[in-house]
Order: structure tokens, then sequence, then C-alpha cells
């Protein structure tokens, strides 16, 4: 009897810890931050007290109603760019890597060897007002004779799409290094032309790989602020700048805690729409788990 | 005849594109490492100037730096440690044991990873400054390292467990092991590249982070919020040279894992009329 109670609960117990730490850190947090969005009073005088103020909710969505879209329109850029180019990047990788796939898939994760910061630094040298790339736009009449990437929505996409494209890559070539080969010959024996197996067979084969890479860049895209802020000017400005501001620089905790909802709340809706088209195993990774 | 040479054509496009995205992935790490070479005139070092190994050879010179890069890699140990640790103990019991309630602790671990960084930051300073105590600082920071990290070691060391032979631990227990020995001498072994590849992002994450350090870290200072207060007031070449060697580093800690990895599939294939185990 006890052996078998034992058995039982050895699963929980293995648990306990990890799953502990995230209800005590992750969760348990979201409860306080729920509280603190329905605060009211200021942070110097009289406190923050709770008095159950569902209008920050519409003054902060008000207030900061631009930086939502714009936050939504940049990350919506800057994932359909990073499509763009990891798509054609994971298919030549997965299917045309040989025996130099697994140094290609290296060079891939090499940014995130060199901090996230510094990165971003990196893109404001190479965007510089007298560096290369303006230079040479200017010369060729792209750039106007004080045109400029700095400072503008190009730098900030750029550098979002720079900063989350591994993101996209992985999860595209993990679906397309796993499709059957037999597949695609089944395919050329259909089709005649390689745009018909292409968009018939191996594009429907990779969807769970796009729908991945388009969430795993989106959601941290959108809720980005190290971009606009080194990249660009207050005009750039994201929702996470104004949470970042308002938490840190002006400590106007109800606020920020309320667009801080919005935001996850923004975020949560986009995974579900996402997992209803894509099925939830593929997003949670559980496929072949003991069923 | 035409549409053969059309499809050359093609494929050597593609080819192009995708060699044009890596050079695009790779460009603005190799302007790090030469700009780490740089003698900018100014407090920022965006222009080039002339070649130095001035930087190289005092790279700790930046007041500030050393101790912020000090307190980093502290936190990146410990929080790995123990991340990788609680994280191994919960993708155990998700993989290998059925019990009530699986499905959605699976997806309440999934959860944090699809959360804005910002938003985890900002509700764990919630926290903190409701309790008011533990003070913002070291302490703040490692709860909240090992909180983002738990998430990716779980799924980490779940892929690997899923395609675990469970034979082997049958064996060792009909050999007479007890259910720890079988763990220590079987289990651990052979789902160890799995922990060493989730510790090594453990860790690459952790020295990374700015956002939710950024938060709540109080007055104490990592290397990422040290650039960050740098960015706005002066960028020496130095933290560029840092920046190199925590690349470098970071290269020879990867193909370590990788060569223990390619090692330890190869002893998983113990069995010679077996097909080779295929990685996950």
């Amino acid at each position: 009897m006890t052996a078998r109670l034992r058995k039982g609960a050895l699963p929980y117990l293995l648990l306990l810890p990890g799953l502990g730490w995230l209800v005590l850190f992750f969760a348990l947090p979201l409860v306080y931050m729920a509280l603190e969005s329905l605060k009211s009073g200021d942070p110097f005088v009289s406190g923050f007290k709770l008095t159950w103020e569902f209008s920050n909710y519409t003054n902060a969505l008000k207030d900061y109603d631009q930086q939502f879209i714009r936050s939504f329109e940049y990350a919506g850029m800057a994932t359909l760019i990073a499509l763009l180019i990891g798509y054609p990047l994971a298919y030549v990788i997965a299917f045309r890597g040989g025996r130099w796939r697994n140094a290609m898939l290296l060079l891939v994760i090499v940014p995130f060897f060199v901090t996230y910061l510094i990165r971003t630094l990196s893109w404001e040298t190479i965007l510089s007002d007298s560096g290369v790339v303006v230079n040479t736009l200017q010369a060729v009449g792209i750039l106007g004779h004080d045109g400029r990437l700095l400072d503008t929505t190009v730098s900030v996409v750029a550098g979002i799409t720079y900063n989350f494209l591994p993101f996209m890559i992985l999860p595209l070539y993990a679906s397309l290094e796993r499709i059957d080969a037999r597949m695609l010959e089944a395919g050329y024996d259909l089709y005649d032309r390689r745009r018909d197996v292409f968009l018939h067979v191996t594009l429907p084969l990779s969807m769970p790989g796009v729908v991945a890479g388009v969430l795993l860049t989106f959601i941290p895209a959108a809720g980005d602020f190290i971009n606009a802020q080194l990249l660009g000017t207050p005009k750039q400005f994201m929702i996470g700048n104004v949470i970042q501001s308002r938490y840190l620089v002006v400590n106007d905790y109800p606020t920020a805690a309320a667009l801080s909802f919005l935001l996850m709340a923004f975020s949560l809706i986009i995974v579900i729409v996402w997992a209803r088209i894509a099925g939830t195993e593929a997003l949670l990774g559980t496929e072949g788990e003991r069923k | 005849m035409t549409a053969a040479l059309r499809r050359r054509g093609l494929d050597w496009l593609l080819n192009v594109y995708a060699l044009l995205a890596l050079v695009y992935l790779l460009v603005p790490i190799a302007v790090i490492i030469v700009f780490s070479f740089n003698n900018p005139v100014g407090r920022f070092n965006f222009i080039w100037q002339e070649f130095s190994v001035d930087a190289w050879k005092h790279p700790f010179a930046v007041p500030g730096v050393q101790d912020a890069l000090v307190t980093s890699l502290k936190i990146a140990a410990l929080s790995t440690l123990i991340a990788t640790a609680l994280g191994t103990l919960t993708a155990l019991a998700l993989v290998r044991y059925e019990f009530k309630g699986r499905a959605p602790v699976n997806f309440f671990i999934f959860i944090p990873l699809a959360t804005p960084e910002v938003v985890l930051g900002a509700a764990l300073l919630s926290q903190f400054l409701n309790w008011g105590s533990p003070a913002l600082g070291f302490a703040t920071i490692l709860i909240a390292h090992v909180m983002f990290n738990l998430s990716f070691v779980v799924i980490t060391v779940r892929s690997r467990l899923i395609g675990f032979d469970r034979a082997l631990e049958e064996a060792a227990q009909d050999l007479g092991a007890t259910p720890w020995q079988t763990f220590r001498l079987v289990t651990l072994p052979l789902i160890m590249p799995g922990v060493l590849a989730a510790g090594l992002l453990a860790f690459a994450l952790s020295i990374d982070d700015f956002v939710i350090t950024n938060f709540n870290s109080g007055s104490t200072i990592t290397f990422p919020l040290f650039i960050w207060g740098a960015a706005r007031v002066a960028i020496q070449p130095q933290i560029y040279v840092i920046a190199t060697m925590i690349f470098l580093v970071t290269v020879a800690a990867m193909i370590v894992t990788v060569w223990q990895q390619r090692r330890a599939e190869r002893m998983a294939a113990v069995r010679p009329d077996e097909p080779e185990l295929s990685p996950a």
C-alpha cells in the first residue's frame, strides 16, 4: 500500500520544486500586477491604494493606442521580413546543406553568442550617418542628400528583424528537415513542375515550423523596447518603451501594470488563435510523449 | 533544354539568397570584432579610425565593467545550476509519469515563453515592491533568472527524454540495480547531453538578459545593464573586446557540447544490430 502510494506521489514530488518556483515567481507576480493595475493615487505623497480603478485600462489604451498599434505594426513587419529571409535559408540548409548542415545551423545561432545590446549597438554602427551603408545609398540616390537610416522606422524594424531572426529560422529548419523524402518523391511523380511540388507538398508539411517561427518572432518583437530605444527616437517608441518608463522612470505603477496586462492579453489572443490554426501539439513541442 | 537551364539558374539564385541571409546574420558580429580593434575619437565607438590593440591590452580599464561582469557570471552560474536541476526533475516527471494534470502543467510551463519579457519583469517587480523584501539586488535578479530559465530547461531536457529507450533502464533493474542506482548510472548519463545543452542555453540566456534584470536589479549592475548605461554616455572599444571574449568562450563551449553529444549518441547506440539513435 505505502509503496503504491509513494509511486503515485513521485511525479508530484519531482514537479514540486520547479513548478513551485514558477507559481511563486511567475504566476503569483501576475496576481500582484493585476492588483497593481487597479490602484489609484500618486507615487510620492499618498502612495497607491487599491480602489478597483478599472478605468486605468481604458485610459491606458486611450493614451497609448499609437504605441500599441506601432508595436504590432513593427512586430508584424519584422516577422514577415524574417519569414522571407528565413524560409529560403532554412530550406537550403535542410535540403542542400549536405555535410555543411550542422556548420550552417551553428552560423544561424552565432548572433546569440553576442550580447543582445551589443548586437543592437553594432547595428547603430552599421547604420550610422557617415557609415558605409548610408553613404552608398546616398551615392546611388535611394537616400536623399542628408537622408538617414538611424532613428527611423527602417532602423528599428531592421534591428528587431535581426535580433529575432534565429527564432524564425530554427523552427522552420526543424519542420523542413523532418519531411519524409518519400513524400517529396511522390510529389515529383505527381506534379510536373517544382513550383507545384513546393506549393502542394513542401509548404503544407512545413506549416508547423512557419506557425512556431511566426509566434516565436512576433511575441518578443511586439514587447521589445531595446531596438526602439537604441535605434530610434520617441517617434518610434513601442509599448515596451512606455511600460519600461512608466514603471522605472515615472513610477506610475498602475498605468504600467495595466499596459503590461493589455500587452499580455493581446499576445495570448494571438497565441490562442495560432494554436487553433496549428494544433497545440506542434506548438507545445509535446509530440511523441506517452499518451 | 531551356527548362533545365532555367531550373539550374533558379537553384543558383536560391543558394545565393541563402548565402546572403547567412552573411546578414554574421555581419554585425564581424563589425563588433573589427571595432574592438578600433581607436575611436570621442566617446562613441561608431566610426572607424585606426587599428589598435590598446583595448585588448586593458580590457577591464573601463571603471565598473569588471564588477558588472563578475556579477553577471555569478548570477549566470547560480541560476544555471538551480534552473537546470529543477527543470530536469520537472522534465522527468512530465515525460516518465502519467499523472492527473499533466496536460495543464505542460501548458503552464509554456506560458512564460509566450509572455513578453517586459511583462515578466514588470510583474515580478510588482510582487517584490508589494512584499517589501527581498531588497532589489543580487537575490531578486537570481530569482528572476531561475524563473525565466526554467521553461527553457524543461523543454530542452524533455525533447531529449522523448527519444529515450526505456529498455536500457529495465535491463539495469533486471541486473539488480536499485531505482537510485539506475537513475545515477544509466538514466543520467544518457540524458546528460540534453541536460548539458539546457545548462548551456540557460547560462547564455542569463548572461545576456537585460529586460527582466532591468526591472529587478535595484542598484546592482550586470554586464548588459552596464552597457545600457554606457550606451547613453560613452561606448569604449573595451566593451566590444569583452563582447568578443564572451563570444569566443561561447563558441568553444558550444563545440565541446556538440562533441559530447556525438559521443553520447555513439555510446547510446550500444546494440550493434539496432539502427543508431537519431537525434530528436
